[in-house]
């Protein structure tokens, strides 16, 4: 891991923990935008962290830009030493795969993809190694995902497989990125799943749709009155696939104030999971199913 | 006190300085593209800076006002009218109860700003009450302006009075038009040709020119220096594992139409950014009309900063002749 810091114009610096991305590089990342929270720099306005960097916001007349940049290089051994384990939650999230929203948005921009012939999904699954679309979508929610960023758009966030390397997705974002996108659509770029907050532009691979609300500015759902943002960084998706039926009735509840996401309270240790991901993701779905 | 909608505008939206402080989960700052335009509407009417006001791109809209108030134009140069009387932009006016306040055709520059004394009040959203639609955040029920809106204006201050600025405290807008880079963030993965080509070319703002982004094209297409895309990134040499995005950072999808993001920016993603607009240059980006030239220029942190220093005096010789 070789961590890079640039100056993004003069108001921002950006700090990159590694090219790749990895848990570790993440954790790293979430340690130093931390560290530099806590300091309570005068002049910082704003941090925000990533998959593997982060990204501080300054005021440049309150404190110089070459002593932002010495003053975040200082919170990099300590991250490196930092604790590894986050007390998060692990949430389900039903996803009806091969829905006709999304189905609708694929054709309507296949001009803009990689292979205009099929669809995002048949395409994911060829280039990934999958006999078949339901093999791959099988792979895609069979293990749980882990919240590395939240942006993008009003609270979308960003995914990262709890796999093995070998055994993660990974697909090209589209050549052009789209105009449109299904609110809640379930996406693909890289090596991340996203849930699309909102309708709008993007460039991930379309998969299928959740009727769970994710982002909501009037804070009328119900398991959103808190705060208008659902997820945060650290918390733990599993898939669940779901048919029309099911994600009818599911959409319906969130209407009316009556779904309530299944949510269990876990704990994350990185080196547990890097010494025995089987064993960890178990413990997982163990937690979340109650068992 | 309030004002009626009778036509909207092509695009007219409640803006005000904006709502920094939740970009880590994608909401953008937003408020004005033309920051300094709506401040000195603002001071013009006596308002808050911080006031809100509208936000008109390309084409005035059309406002019936049910009481008197002060109003002011600033921003793009377009003709303003009251019930047929003609008023110059950068003054303040009384519009009457019952009067109309419409607009002739752009002659320079993409947005005007519409302050009115006691400022717009519609109900803040995290603390501000800037429209982001995307969102459904802020402004007027989450959205651009409609005919037929009744937009709510709060008491004035103080005995705000008619006066006009002097045009020559006003920045002159560079012919050609340059916007001033400060290269960084994934600069390294152009070739040094490319590098020096993007300085080198002329581009066009295209139509694709908003609050989130202006896109750029007609300079020729990057060349990446070569290298195994990273575990995450995605194949294009485009691609990079999703991260934060700066404003006024500069992305090229595919490496071939720059983006300048702008004040509704997504907060981040996976396309590689060259470097940032200065903060100085900012503004100058929300008055630029599609097919507009432009060039980019390169500069260091030293000419970053200067320019700063520069704004910030610019607008206290206002501030202090209007207050």
């Amino acid at each position: 891991m070789k961590t890079r810091y640039s100056f993004g114009g003069d108001e921002h610096i950006f700090v990159e923990m590694d090219e790749e991305m990895s848990l570790d590089a993440f954790f790293k990342s979430l340690a130093m935008s931390n560290a530099a929270r806590d300091a309570k720099i005068d002049g910082v306005r704003e941090i925000c962290p990533a998959n593997a960097s982060f990204q501080v916001r300054y005021d440049p007349e309150t404190i110089s830009p070459d002593d932002m940049m010495a003053k975040l290089k200082e919170f990099e051994d300590k991250a490196v030493n930092a604790e590894k384990r986050l007390n998060t939650r692990i949430i389900e999230v039903p996803v009806y795969y091969q829905d006709p929203w999304t189905h609708d948005c694929v054709m309507r921009f296949r001009e803009r993809h990689q292979d205009p012939s099929g669809t995002d999904l048949d395409y994911a699954a060829r280039i990934n190694g999958y006999d078949s679309v339901e093999a791959f979508i099988e792979a895609h929610h069979s293990s749980p995902w882990f919240v590395s960023m939240v942006g993008f758009v009003s609270g979308l966030p960003f995914l990262y497989q709890l796999v093995e390397r070998e055994k993660q997705i990974e697909v090209p974002k589209y050549l052009k990125p789209r105009t449109d996108t299904p609110k809640q659509t379930v996406g693909y770029g890289g090596c991340f799943s996203c849930i699309y907050s909102v309708r709008g532009a993007g460039g991930y691979q379309m998969f299928g749709i959740t009727p769970m609300t994710i982002f909501d500015a009037d804070q009328e759902v119900s398991y959103l009155k808190d705060f208008m943002v659902f997820f945060r960084p650290g918390d733990i998706v599993k898939f669940n696939p779901i048919g029309r039926e099911e994600y009818d009735r599911i959409l319906k509840e969130v209407e009316n104030g009556t779904y309530k996401p299944r949510i269990a309270e876990v704990t994350f240790d990185l080196e547990e999971f890097n010494s025995d991901i089987e064993g960890t993701n178990h413990k997982l779905m163990e937690a979340l199913n109650g068992i | 006190m309030a004002f009626e909608v009778v036509k909207p505008g092509l695009l007219t939206t409640i803006q005000d300085l904006g709502r920094p402080g939740y970009f880590h989960l994608g909401i953008p700052e937003g408020g004005a593209m033309d920051r300094a335009a709506m401040r000195i509407a603002n001071m013009l009417v006596g308002n808050p800076e911080d006031a809100a006001g509208l936000e008109a791109v390309f084409m005035g809209p059309e406002l019936t006002f049910k009481d008197d108030a002060l109003v002011a134009i600033g921003g793009a140069d377009m003709p303003v009218f009251v019930d047929g009387e003609e008023h110059a932009c950068w003054s303040s006016f009384t519009v009457k109860a019952g009067q109309t306040l419409k607009f002739g055709y752009l002659k320079t520059g993409a947005r005007i700003y519409i302050a009115i004394a006691g400022g717009i009040d519609t109900p803040p959203a995290l603390g501000s009450r800037s429209t982001y639609p995307i969102g459904a955040l802020g402004g007027f029920e989450g959205r651009a302006l409609a005919a037929g809106d009744v937009v709510p204006v709060g008491q004035p201050s103080g005995a705000a009075k008619e006066r006009t600025l002097d045009k020559s405290l006003l920045a002159e807008l560079p012919k050609p038009v340059e916007l001033r880079v400060l290269p960084g963030l994934y600069w390294h993965r152009l070739t040094e040709g490319s590098q020096e080509q993007f300085f080198a070319d002329e581009w066009k703002v295209a139509p694709e020119a908003d609050r989130m982004g202006y896109r750029f094209r007609g300079g020729k297409p990057m060349e990446f220096v070569e290298r195994d895309q990273p575990f995450g990134a995605g194949s294009d040499p485009s691609n990079i594992v999703d991260g934060c995005y700066s404003y006024g950072s500069i992305q090229i999808p595919g490496g071939t139409e720059p983006i300048v993001l702008h004040r509704d920016a997504v907060s981040g993603g996976g396309y590689f950014t060259i470097g940032a607009i200065i903060s100085a240059d900012m503004d100058l980006i929300g008055q630029l009309q599609p097919n507009t030239p432009v060039k980019f220029k390169k500069v260091d942190m030293e000419t970053a900063l200067a320019a700063r220093v520069e704004r910030t005096e610019r607008l206290d010789k206002i501030r202090s002749a209007l207050t």
